[in-house]
Order: structure tokens, then sequence, then C-alpha cells
């Protein structure tokens, strides 16, 4: 593993990422549902290759966060930076095709469609058919089809799931609903990935995959990945970087063993010592 | 005419719109479904009032008790045979379903009372109010009051009594108001029940204003009270009320101020325009989708 | 064919679609060069077609997009009419009738096609309930629209105004609008020929369309708008796509029906004829190509059949709607047909599972 270095900006990113820029950078970012701050001031860097966790109590603003990052809400300050552009007011469907992919803590899979199809959808953009060529399915369809039901195929033997390809997606058992959501995710070919709690609902055997799964999926994709998990066994494990928000503030930034050593993290996480 | 007449027509025509709204809002709110047969129940009001009042010779008051009566138990009959059963079924069924009820009570009312128009007697004895060169037609006059009287005794109903309060909750949070001890069940019947009720008195001033009844009476007023009832936004109870009186002035200063043919392209131009605008209508709650 | 099930989704929808509609053309022909199609009978068959071409063209809005439009026949109006006065721009400069036929489709097809693109971009931003009554108040603005218009066609070419037909100015001209009256003196050209080729040409233009890739996009914005997002699908733009799409499909339907009476208004374009049409596709099953085609043919005939029965044959049109409504979503007929296929296919069933796999 490599070493975290810190950043001007007081972010830390792994040492072998430092050649280039981080991918993705936020600074002072912050919403208010009405007179509620969700997340404040919040400013950090994720590396080219980074796990980066983000971790809290509940109601934190962790998925807040993930709907900022992705455009499903506006901020109101501050600035979202993905490999040096800014990404204020796009479309939550341009940011995707800018580099951010995510899965969701309610999973939401195309639950009436075949699993194939639902990762045909997330190689939309890499797909090129014009409209005419899909009334018609002339015109260099069949070359598209095929090409994309392939590259499916990869993507989901990845996973071990290429033979639930033709399963409808809503019927797939709670674990491989997760697993195919990432694939979906990745099939967007994305610079970096945001998964919102990819082990709730798991077992430790499932975990301990999923924590494979998500190393390489990081090694042979050479992208970075954003983690929201509560387990802090996988977070402690595989998260380069962590970051801890509470009521909506960054508390706490650092490499898993400082954040264990952290206090006010362990008062965030257990509650202020009564005066004893 | 001056505009202080077409003012106080559109009024009028807007109060019975409204009146109806109330009944397509409150099923919406509470049952989450678009009552299509809603503006057929008006029409069976009439035709109540009609058989009462013009064929039987009684005084109007009985007419429009017993058209009252009659929709109130067509509405909760209607409710527990067609639409209750669909309960958990997908929004697009109960809408066919309820266009299924709708052309049941036209062709139903077709083989009972004809197809042809019947000339309706106004419920209101005909005289007219007269302030300085102003006249307004009693009839206008009655519409008016009776409507805000209806308004106003709704709007105290859902807000203090414990029906009302139960409606509220329902429309809410099904589920959570049934936990409650709430009887889910029999809160859509009320409200049914007094939707419907509403509807026989607004068929009855909407056929003395138009002094004819058929079978298809209740369509376009429908569709004009559902557009009133989105208009304000619906499941939104003032907004109905809002919703209709605006719809009403519209239609009546555009019928006579812009062009009479155009009139109803450019009431439903004008739902278009407010929508694209507030795209859940004037007083809508705006819902977020939680991601 | 012995291995229907084995075939995927998209074959046995492409078997079952066209099959059906060859082997009614067939049908028809055969029982027409034997006389037993009498001229009622005959009056029908380009009707029914327009009207599977309108289901099959709602079913990619309300079914495939999961968008309920309350405005379909507003399309076929402005398909009809525009289509009737190309036709009539046309009559004497093109001598044959196919050829005028496929002129007014297809003029009918792209104005119908221009006002879906602009009805679209606005409205398909309201979801649910509030796109249904902003499609039904647009169909009503069209008829209204339609209703106040005078068109006519002279050697100076087009003429068109408002009021009364005094105002078009016209030189011995023809009147091809009359306000309120509507379309008048069309040519009676549409044939069961064309109506069964434009069901082929909808057909081929909607499977394709759903078993493609802005098939799929379209489909995973109905399933979950969210997630189509998050994976970089354009909402806007692939509900257009069926928007649009159906809204050409339906202003051919519009103009090959026009073509059909010798005078036609614009009230028969009604929300009621919207109403009938998305019966047909929710009775048809939403998105389920050949039940859609099934059932606009025997919910179109049904009541024209029954008009013997005048009086009641729209009451028992109106109980049989009902009655099917609460019968598809009763859990009780539910487990009694299971009961019935499971009895049926107990034999089968075992095998049949190990075909598939």
């Amino acid at each position: 593993m490599s070493k975290m270095v810190p950043l001007p900006s007081k972010s830390i990113v792994p040492e072998r990422d430092l050649d280039k820029a981080p991918i993705l950078e936020t600074h002072h970012l912050g919403i208010d549902f009405g007179g509620l701050t969700a997340v404040d001031d919040l400013t950090l860097a994720v590396g080219r290759t980074e796990i980066c966790g983000l971790i809290g109590p509940n109601g934190a603003g962790k998925t807040t966060v993930f709907n900022l990052l992705t455009n499903v809400y506006q901020p109101t300050r501050g600035t979202i930076m993905l490999d040096g552009k800014i990404t204020t007011g796009k479309s939550t469907a341009h940011i995707n095709r800018m580099g951010i992919a995510r899965t969701f803590q309610n999973i939401r899979l195309f639950s009436n469609m075949s699993v194939i199809d639902n990762v045909k959808v997330g190689l939309h953009n890499s797909t090129k058919e014009s409209l005419f060529a899909s009334l018609t399915h002339t015109f260099g369809y069949r070359g598209a089809e095929k090409k994309a039901t392939e590259r499916a195929l990869e993507l989901l033997d990845f996973f071990h799931m290429a033979d639930l390809a033709k399963h409808e997606a809503g019927s797939l058992p709670y674990g491989a609903q997760r697993r195919l959501e990432i694939v979906r995710a990745l099939a967007t070919n994305p610079s970096i990935v945001l998964l919102d709690e990819p082990a709730a609902g798991m077992n430790p055997s499932e975990t301990a995959e999923l924590m494979e799964n998500i190393r390489k999926i990081r090694d042979s994709f050479q992208i970075a990945i954003m983690l929201i998990e509560h387990d802090m066994n996988l977070v402690m494990n595989i998260c380069e970087g962590i970051c801890v928000l509470d009521h909506g503030k960054v508390i706490a930034k650092g490499t898993p063993d400082e954040i264990k050593q952290n206090p006010t993290v362990i008062e965030a996480y257990l509650g202020k010592k009564e005066a004893e | 005419m001056s505009l202080i007449t077409q003012l106080i027509d559109g009024l009028s025509l807007g109060s019975v719109y409204a009146v109806i709204a109330l009944g397509y809002t409150m099923v919406y709110g509470i049952a989450k479904m678009l009552n299509f047969a809603h503006g057929d129940v008006i029409m069976v009001g009439g035709y109540i009032c009609y058989e009462i009042m013009v064929s039987a010779g009684m005084p109007s008051i009985l007419g429009i008790l017993a058209a009252m009566v009659v929709c109130t138990v067509l509405g909760i009959t209607i409710e527990r045979f067609a639409y209750k059963p669909l309960r958990k079924a997908g929004s697009l069924a109960v809408l066919i379903t309820a266009i299924g009820v709708s052309y049941f009570l036209q062709n139903a009312a077709m083989l009972i009372f004809g197809s042809e128009t019947k000339t309706f007697t106004s419920v209101v004895p005909s005289f007219a109010l007269a302030i300085k060169d102003l006249s307004i037609s009693g009839l206008t006059l009655v519409t008016i009051v009776v409507s805000v009287v209806i308004m106003i005794a709704l709007t105290l109903f859902i807000k203090k009594s414990k029906i009302g309060k139960a409606m509220r909750a329902v429309s809410e949070d099904k589920d959570a108001a049934e936990l409650m001890g709430i009887n889910v069940n029999s809160t859509i019947s009320v409200t049914f029940a007094i939707g419907s009720a509403l509807a026989a008195i607004a068929g009855v001033l909407l056929c003395s204003t138009s002094k004819g009844i058929m079978p298809t009476t209740g369509s376009m007023p429908g569709i004009k009270a559902f557009t009133a009832a989105v208009f304000g936004g619906i499941g939104s109870i003032p907004g109905a009320m809002v919703g209709g009186l605006l719809l009403g002035v519209i239609e009546t200063l555009s019928k006579a101020y812009i062009s009479y043919e155009l009139t109803d392209a450019i009431v439903f131009a004008i739902l278009i325009v407010v929508l694209l605008v507030r795209p859940t209508g004037l007083f809508g709650k705006k819902i977020n989708e939680k991601v | 064919m012995k291995n229907l099930k084995s075939l995927s989704k998209y074959a046995r929808t492409n078997i079952y679609s066209y099959g059906m509609v060859i082997v009614a053309f067939v049908v028809v022909t055969i029982a027409q060069s034997m006389g037993m199609i009498n001229n009622f009978l005959g009056g029908l068959l380009v009707p029914v077609c327009v009207y599977v071409v309108m289901a099959l063209s709602l079913n990619l809005v309300v079914g495939v997009s999961g968008e309920l439009s309350l405005g379909h026949a507003g399309f076929m109006s402005v398909g009809a009419f525009s289509g009737i006065v190309a036709a009539a721009m046309v009559r004497d400069s093109i001598s044959s009738d196919p050829l005028k036929l496929l002129i007014a489709i297809v003029i009918g097809g792209i104005f119908a096609g221009i006002v879906g693109f602009l009805v679209g971009i606005p409205v398909l931003r309201l979801r649910g309930d509030y796109l249904a009554i902003v499609t039904l108040a647009f169909g009503e603005i069209i008829k209204n629209i339609i209703n106040y218009i005078y068109v006519g066609v002279d050697a100076n070419g087009l003429h068109v105004c408002t009021g009364t037909a005094d105002n078009l100015n016209m030189e011995n001209g023809r009147i091809v609008l009359q306000g309120p009256q509507g379309a008048v003196g069309v040519q009676k050209i549409a044939t069961f020929g064309a109506g069964i080729v434009l069901v082929l040409v909808t057909l081929f233009v909607v499977i394709n369309l759903i078993h493609s890739r802005s098939g799929r996009a379209i489909t995973a914005i109905r399933d979950n708008r969210i997630a189509a997002e998050s994976v970089g699908i354009s909402v806007t733009k692939y509900k257009l796509t069926a928007f649009v799409t159906s809204a050409v499909l339906a202003g051919m339907a519009g103009a090959l029906y026009a073509m059909n009476y010798s005078s036609i208004a614009a009230k028969k374009f009604d929300f009621n004829t919207s109403i009938l049409i998305l019966v047909f596709v929710v009775l048809g099953g939403m998105g389920n190509i050949p039940g859609t085609i099934l059932a606009t043919v025997v919910l179109y005939l049904v009541p024209e059949l029954l008009r013997s029965f005048a009086d009641y044959r729209m009451l028992i049109y109106a109980i049989v709607l009902i009655v099917v409504m609460l019968a598809k979503n009763s859990q009780k007929v539910k487990m009694l047909k299971d009961t019935i296929l499971e009895k049926i296919f107990k034999k089968t069933k075992p095998t049949e599972v190990g075909d598939n796999v």
C-alpha cells in the first residue's frame, strides 16, 4: 500500500497518485434544506487510484454528499471539480458521462429488465448506435449490439455473474443485486465509483468477497473508489484515506490508523462521556 | 354586458367548478385515484332532481335532497364495488375501471332517461337583484352563496371534525393512519359520500344554469373541474376552490372578450402554461423523491 | 414452430405479431373474394387497421415509456387534417390514388411528429397525473383549433382563414376544411391493403425500437428514472424519442383514417377516442405487442357487431370493461388461473424448464 501524503488543500492522497491531479476535489461544499444545513464546508480530495471511505453516524449527511457529487442536489455553497473540471450546473446524466458512477443505498436496478440488459444500459454511452439503426435494426445495429453484449458478459464475468445474464434483475438474491449495481456502474466507464453502503445486508463471507472485489476493481480498472459504509472492519481494511462526517461537517480526515486513534471520532460514535 | 356582470357570471360558473373539483381533489388526496366517473355523478344528480321536480312536480328542495341522497349512495356503491377491489392495483387499472364506470353511468342514463336533451327548469325562482344599473340573477346569486357556504363548511369539517382529521391522516400516510387505529376503508367511503353529495348539488346548479340535461351533461364540466383541481394542485382543498373560481372567470371572460369558439383552447392553454411554471399546480406540494 | 417457448422474447413477439397480421390479411382477402364480406364489415376493415396502429403507437408511450397520455387522438387529428389538405393540394396534379394516399400519410406523420416534438419538449418534464392532464388539454386544444379554421384550395394554391368560408377569397376553389363541419369532399382512397401495410410498418418500427439501445434506455427510465440518469442516460431525449415516434405513427394512422370517409369532423378525435385507445392498450397488456393487436381488434369489432343491440351495446361494453379490470387484478382469479394452467401443463412443465436453462 502506498503512503498517504498531504496536498496543499490539507487533503491526503496516496503517494503513487501524486504525479497527477486528484480525480475528485471538493472545496467548501455545503447544502441547506430550508433552514437546515445538511452538509457544510466539505473539502476533500480523492487520488486517481485511491480507495476512500466516507463514514459517520446515521444522519451525518453521507448520502447527501453522494447526491451532491452526482448533482442530484445542487450545492448551496462551494464547488466540485472532477478531473480538474468544475461540474456545477451539469445534469446527473452529464456528470456520469464526465466520469462519476454510483450505486444506491436502497438498490435501484432496472428490476423488470434482464441482468445483461441492466449492464447494457450502463454501456449506453459507449455504444454507438443511431436512432435510425435502432428503428430499422440495420446500419451497424448488429455489430454494435454484438459488441455491447460481449462487453456486458465480460463485465459480469468479472463478478462471476455471467451465468445469471438472462435472469430478471429484480428476482436476484440481495447480494447479487448489489453486485449487479456495481457492474452497471462500472459499465459506464467511470474514473471514480461511489458505493453507497455496498456491504449492507451482507453476511461476513459475502463481505469478505466484496472487499476482495473492491480491491480487484481498483487494480484492474485503475480507478478511484469512494465508499460509504458502516462495517468498520471493511472500511479499516480496504480504505487508504478516510473522511469522517458528523452533523454535515468533517470532523476528521486521515489514514485508518489515525482515524482509529482520533478522540473526536470516538466521541462522535460512542457519545460524549459524562463527567464522572 | 359590463365587465362586472361578466366577472360575476364567471364567479358563478367558477364556484360550480370549484364544488365539483372538491370531489376530485378529495378523492385524489385520499385514495390517490382519478375518479373519472365523478362528472357522471353530476349528471345523475341532475336527472334525479329533474324527475322529482319536473316530472313529479314536487318542490325543488325535495328534488335537491333526493339528488344528494341518491348520489351519496351511488358514490359509496361505486367505490365499494368498482374501486375497493383495486386498492392495491396500479393507478392505470383504477383509471380504466373509472372510465368503465363513467361509460356505464352515461349509457344507463341513456336507457332510462333517453338520449335527447330535456328542458330543466331552474331550482331557483327567477328574480333579479338590481344594484344601480347592475342586475344579478337570483340563480347566479344563489349559486355563489351556496358554493361559498359549501366551501366554508367543508373546510371547517376537515379541519375540526374527527372524521375530517382522519381524512387528512389517511391522505398523508395511509399505512401510518391505519396503525393509529383509523379505519381507512370507512374514511375512503365517507370521502366518496361527501364528494358525491357535492356533485349532486353541482349537477342541479349546472343544469339550472344551462336549462337542459342529457346523459353526457356531466362530461365536459367534469373534465373542466378536473382541470381546475389540477390547476390548483390536485389533493389540495383550497387549491380546488381557487382553481375552480379562476377557471370559471377565465372561461367567461375569454368567451366575452377574446373568442367564443376558442374558449376551451384558451382555458386549456392557460392550464398548460401554469403547470409548466408550477409543475404541481398553484397550491400543490412539491414532492422530492428520496435518493 | 414446435419450440416457440425456447425462442427469445424478441423473436416470439415478432412471430406472433407479424403472423397474426398476415393471417388476418389472408383470411379477409379470401373471404372478400368469396363475397363473404358485406358492405358493413368491409367498412370496418380500414378503421380496425387504424386503431391497431393507434394502440401500438400509444403503447410506446404508455407501456414502454410509462407515461400516461390522454391526448393521443390529438395527434391522429393533426395527421388526419394535414393529410387531407395535402391530398387536396395534389388532387389534380397526381392521378394515382395510392400515391396520393402515400403523400397524405407521410405528410400526416410529419406534421403530427412536429406537433409531438413541440408539445413534448415542455410537457415531458411533468410527471404522472400532471402529464396526463396536459396531454388531455392538448388534445382538446387541437380539436378546438381545427374547429375554428377554414381551408380551401384553388388554382393559386392554399387559402386559410377563420370565421366563415367566405373569408377564403377563392376563385372557383374547393373548400377542404370547413370549421366545425370539418373536412368535406374528401376522396375516399384508403384501402384495407394500405391499412395492413401501415400496421406492418408500425410493428416493424415499434418492435425494433423496443429491442434496441434506445428502447433499453426508454425502458430503463420507466423502471427507475434516477438510476437511468446515474448511468448517463438523458431522460428528456429518450422520453421525447418515444413520444415523437408515437406521434408520427398516430399521425399516419389519422391520415389513413380520414381518407376512408368523404367527410370528417374534428370532434371525431376527441377525449373519448383517446380513452378508447388507452383502453385497448391497457387491456391488451402494457408493452405487450401481440396482446395489444388482439385487444384492439376484439374491442373495436365487438361493439360494432353488437349494433343490433344498439341501446345496450355500450352498456355491455362498460360492464365488460369493469369486470375484466376487476378480474385481471383479483388475487382469486389469478390463483384459479394458475391452478388450471398447472393442471394442463403438469407433464410438460419440467422439460420446458430444462429446455430453457
